[in-house]
C-alpha cells in the first residue's frame, strides 16, 4: 500500500522497523535523547526503545566510532550517527583504518556489521566547520560502502539494507532532503549488493546523474527543461563505494551528452570519478560534447548569507550550465 | 553509572551567592572588570535580540551568566600572549579587547567584521589584542594553544598561550594527547575549562562519572585548581597565581572555573536544550550566583559604587552597543570575489 511521507520521517520508519524486528540493533551518538540535530529523524526513539538501544554520547566522535565497530565485530549490528559530516571527520581513523581494512587485512574472518549514518547539514550561516560534504573522500576507500538516499523511499530502504549488510556502511542523508514528500511503498528487504543506480526519469537529449541532494536539484533542473523540449534522463547513484556505472554507459549511448552535478568540490570529487569511469568504458566518438561536472566553487563554505547564496549550486544555475554547454553550443 | 560529584558545593547554586571579597582592590580596577562584564552581557543580550529580530542568522553560543572567567584571566594577559578559543567566544574576544564593531559586523556577516564576515559567531579573532581564533569544532584549538606555546617557548619572551573550551571538549582524545604532550615538554599553556555542567542539552553526570575535569590535569602532572567561575575576583587571583606559575616555570597549569550558562545551548533561549531540560530551578538559582551582581553588590557595600554610577555605567555601554549595530547594520556584505580570494594566503 503506498502512503505519503517525508523523508525524515522515512529514516525514522527505518530505525523503528530494525529496533522492532532485529534485537541485534542498537544505535549511538551526540544528540540521541535530544535529536533536534537530526530534525524528525530520531525523534522519540529512546522512548520507544528505551536509552539502553538508543545510547547518547559524550563529545566523543572517536571513542564511540571505535566501540561501535567493536561491538559490531562480536555480535551487534550498531549504527553510529554522526549528525554533521564535519564532526565525523574526528573519527576517521576508526572508520578508514579500521573499519575499512578489517575484513581483507585479517583474512576475511571478520567483518564490522556496522553503519556509521552521517547527516550533511549546510547553509544558515553556519560557516566552513559545519557546511561539509565529504562523501566523496569515503567512496575513496576499499572496504567501505557509501549510500547516499536521494529519494523518500530510500531513505527507509537504503537504511535498512545498510545495517543488514555484513560490511561497514556510511549512509549519508540530506538535512536539504528532511521535508521532501513521497508516496513510498511497503518495506521490501533488498540486500544492499544489489542495489544498483536508477533512472529516476526518461529522456534522450541529455543523462544527468547525481547523488543525494543533488538528484533532487537535478530532477526540478529536468522538469525545467522539458518546458524547452529538453529530455534528460535523471540518474540517481544511490550507491557511490562501489561505484556502477553500467546504467550511465547505456544512457550516454542513446543521449551522447553527460552532466554530473555534485553537492561536493569538484577535485578528486565524486563527479570527476563518475566522468572518468564512463569514459574510459566508450569509444571516444560516442559523445557528442564534453562532459560537464557541476560542483561546489574550490573555496571553504563561506558564513554571509551574501555568499552563501552564490556559493550552493541550484537550479537556475545547472540549468545555465546545462544551455551554455550543451544546447547553445 | 555511579556518578560522583567532585566538584561538591562548587556546582551547588545556593552557595556562593554573596557580594565577593574585594580584598584590597582599587577602585578603578574594579570598575575596570565591572565594565568589562557589562560590556561582554549586554553585547550577548544585543546579540541575541537581533536573533529574535531575524537580522542575525548565523548560529551563537551566547556566554550570559559565565562573563568573569574571560574577563577575570584576561587581566593577567597582555596583547603578546596567544589566546584561543570556541564556538563559545565572544566574551574571550572582547575580554582581551577585540574591537566591538568588528564582532558585530562579523556575527553580521559583513565586510567590517572582524574575520571580513566569513566566519561568524564562531570564527573570530583580533591579533593585534591576543586572541590569535575561535573555531566551533570542539576541541579544535586546545593542541593549537599547545602549539602557540612551544612557539612561546622557543621565542624565550616570556608570552604564554592560553585555551578556553568547556567540560564536553574534555570528552574528545585531542585534549588528553594534548595535557600530556604539553607535560611531558613543558609547555606554557594555560588550558582553561569553563566547566558549565553541560555539553549541548547534557548535564555531565550523564557524560562523565566525575564532575571534575581537573582531575584529567592531575593524570598528566599538570597544576590545577577548580574555582568559583562566578567570582570574579577569585579569577582574577587564582589566575594571576597560575600565569605568574606558567611564566616563571615554563610548565602548563590548568584551571577549572565553574559556571552555568543562562541560555540555552545555541540561540537566545533559556532552553532550547529540548529533550533533556535543564531544570527551571536550578536556572534561577543560578541566576542568583549572578557574577556581575555580586560584584555590584560588595562595589555598592563598600562604597566604590553607587546605584546611579552603576545605571551610568550601564546606559553607556548600551548607548556605545547600539551605536556599532546601527553601524554594522549599514556596513556591506563581503564582495563575491573574496570567496575566492581567502582561500590561500595572498
Ligand atoms: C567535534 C565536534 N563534535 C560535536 C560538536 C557539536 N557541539 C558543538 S558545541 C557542543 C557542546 C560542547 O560543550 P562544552 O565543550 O561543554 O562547551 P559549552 O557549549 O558548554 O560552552 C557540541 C557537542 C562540534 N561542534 N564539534
Amino acid at each position: 500500500m503506498k502512503k505519503l511521507v517525508k523523508y525524515s520521517d522515512a529514516i525514522r520508519f527505518g530505525f523503528e522497523y530494525l529496533l522492532s524486528n532485529y534485537q541485534e540493533v542498537f544505535t549511538i551518538g551526540q544528540g540521541l535523547w535530544s535529536p533536534w540535530y537530526v530534525g524528525n529523524s530520531m525523534k522519540e526513539l529512546e522512548v520507544k526503545f528505551g536509552k539502553h538501544r538508543i545510547i547518547d554520547s559524550p563529545v566523543s566522535e572517536a571513542g564511540i566510532t571505535g566501540a561501535a565497530i567493536g561491538a559490531s565485530l562480536c555480535g551487534y549490528r550498531p549504527i553510529v550517527i554522526h549528525p554533521r559530516m564535519d564532526f565525523m571527520i574526528l573519527a576517521a581513523d576508526q572508520i578508514v583504518n579500521q573499519a575499512a581494512k578489517w575484513s581483507h587485512m585479517l583474512g576475511g574472518r571478520s567483518n564490522p556489521k556496522i553503519t556509521i549514518r552521517s547527516v550533511i547539514n549546510r547553509g544558515g550561516e553556519q560557516g566552513a566547520q559545519h557546511s561539509q560534504a565529504l562523501h566523496a573522500w569515503y567512496a575513496h576507500i576499499p572496504g567501505l560502502r557509501v549510500v547516499m538516499p536521494a529519494t523518500v523511499q530510500d531513505a527507509r530502504d537504503l537504511l535498512i539494507s545498510s545495517v543488514l549488510c555484513d560490511d561497514p556502511v556510511i549512509y549519508i542523508d540530506d538535512r536539504w532532503l528532511y521535508e521532501r514528500e513521497e508516496e513510498i511503498s511497503d518495506i521490501e528487504i533488498v540486500d544492499l549488493k544489489n542495489i544498483k543506480p536508477k533512472i529516476l526519469k526518461n529522456g534522450s537529449d541529455l543523462t544527468l546523474v547525481s547523488s543525494g541532494y543533488s538528484t533532487l536539484l537535478c530532477l526540478e533542473t529536468a522538469e525545467k527543461l522539458k518546458n524547452e523540449n529538453i529530455h534528460c534522463d535523471v540518474i540517481d547513484m544511490r550507491v557511490i563505494n562501489p561505484l556502477d556505472v553500467n546504467i550511465i554507459l547505456e544512457s550516454v549511448k542513446r543521449t551522447k551528452k553527460l552532466c554530473v552535478v555534485d553537492g561536493g568540490w569538484a577535485a578528486c570529487g565524486l563527479a570527476g570519478e563518475i566522468i572518468a569511469s564512463v569514459v574510459e568504458s566508450i569509444e571516444p566518438n560516442v559523445l557528442t560534447h564534453k562532459p560537464v561536472r557541476i560542483t561546489l566553487p574550490w573555496a571553504p563554505a563561506p558564513m554571509s548569507r551574501s555568499l552563501e547564496k552564490i556559493y550552493y549550486p541550484d537550479v537556475n544555475y545547472i540549468h545555465n550550465k546545462i544551455k551554455t554547454n550543451f544546447i547553445n553550443k | 553509572m555511579s556518578f560522583v560529584s567532585d566538584l561538591k558545593g562548587y556546582v551547588n547554586p545556593n552557595y556562593f551567592t554573596k557580594p565577593v571579597n574585594l580584598f584590597d582592590f582599587s577602585k578603578e580596577f574594579l570598575i575596570k572588570l565591572l565594565k568589562k562584564m557589562v560590556l561582554i552581557r549586554f553585547i550577548e543580550e544585543e546579540i541575541g535580540n537581533l536573533i529574535l529580530s531575524s537580522d542575525i542568522k548565523c548560529p551563537c553560543h551566547l556566554a550570559i551568566g559565565q562573563e568573569a572567567i574571560a574577563a577575570g584571566i584576561s587581566e593577567n594577559l597582555t596583547c603578546k600572549d596567544k589566546v584561543f578559543g570556541n564556538h563559545r567566544s565572544h566574551a574571550h574576544y572582547l575580554a582581551m579587547g577585540g574591537d566591538i564593531y568588528q564582532l558585530i559586523a562579523e556575527v553580521f556577516g559583513k565586510i567590517d567584521g572582524c574575520s571580513l564576515g566569513m566566519g561568524g559567531s564562531m570564527h573570530i579573532i583580533d591579533r593585534e589584542k591576543g586572541f590569535q581564533g575561535s573555531v566551533p569544532i570542539v576541541g579544535g584549538t586546545i593542541p593549537i594553544a599547545v602549539g602557540a606555546a612551544l612557539a612561546a617557548k622557543f621565542d624565550k619572551k616570556n608570552h604564554i598561550a592560553v585555551t578556553f573550551f568547556g567540560d564536553g571538549a574534555c570528552e574528545e582524545g585531542i585534549l588528553h594527547e594534548s595535557l600530556n604532550f604539553a607535560s611531558a615538554y613543558d609547555l606554557p599553556v594555560l588550558f582553561v575549562c569553563e566547566n558549565n555542567l553541560y555539553s549541548s542539552h547534557l548535564d555531565i553526570k550523564i557524560r562523565q562519572p566525575s564532575d571534575m575535569v581537573s582531575r584529567f590535569a592531575h593524570a598528566h602532572k599538570i597544576s590545577s585548581n577548580v574555582i568559583d567561575g562566578n567570582n570574579i575576583i577569585e579569577v582574577v587571583s587564582q589566575s594571576k597565581k597560575m600565569i605568574e606559575f606558567i611564566r616563571k616555570e615554563q610548565k602548563p597549569a590548568f584551571l577549572e572555573a565553574v559556571t552555568y550558562r543562562w541560555r540555552g545551548h545555541v540561540g537566545p533561549d533559556e532552553n532550547i536544550d529540548v529533550g533533556v531540560r535543564r531544570s527551571q530551578k536550578d536556572l534561577a538559582a543560578w541566576k542568583n550566583r549572578d557574577p556581575i551582581k555580586r560584584l555590584k553588590e560588595a562595589m555598592v557595600e563598600n562604597k566604590s559604587l553607587t546605584e546611579i554610577s552603576y545605571k551610568t555605567i550601564e546606559s553607556d555601554i548600551r548607548k556605545e552597543i547600539h551605536e556599532y549595530i546601527a553601524s554594522a547594520k549599514k556596513s556591506e556584505f563581503p564582495p563575491d570575489e573574496n570567496l575566492k580570494n581567502l582561500v590561500y594566503s595572498a
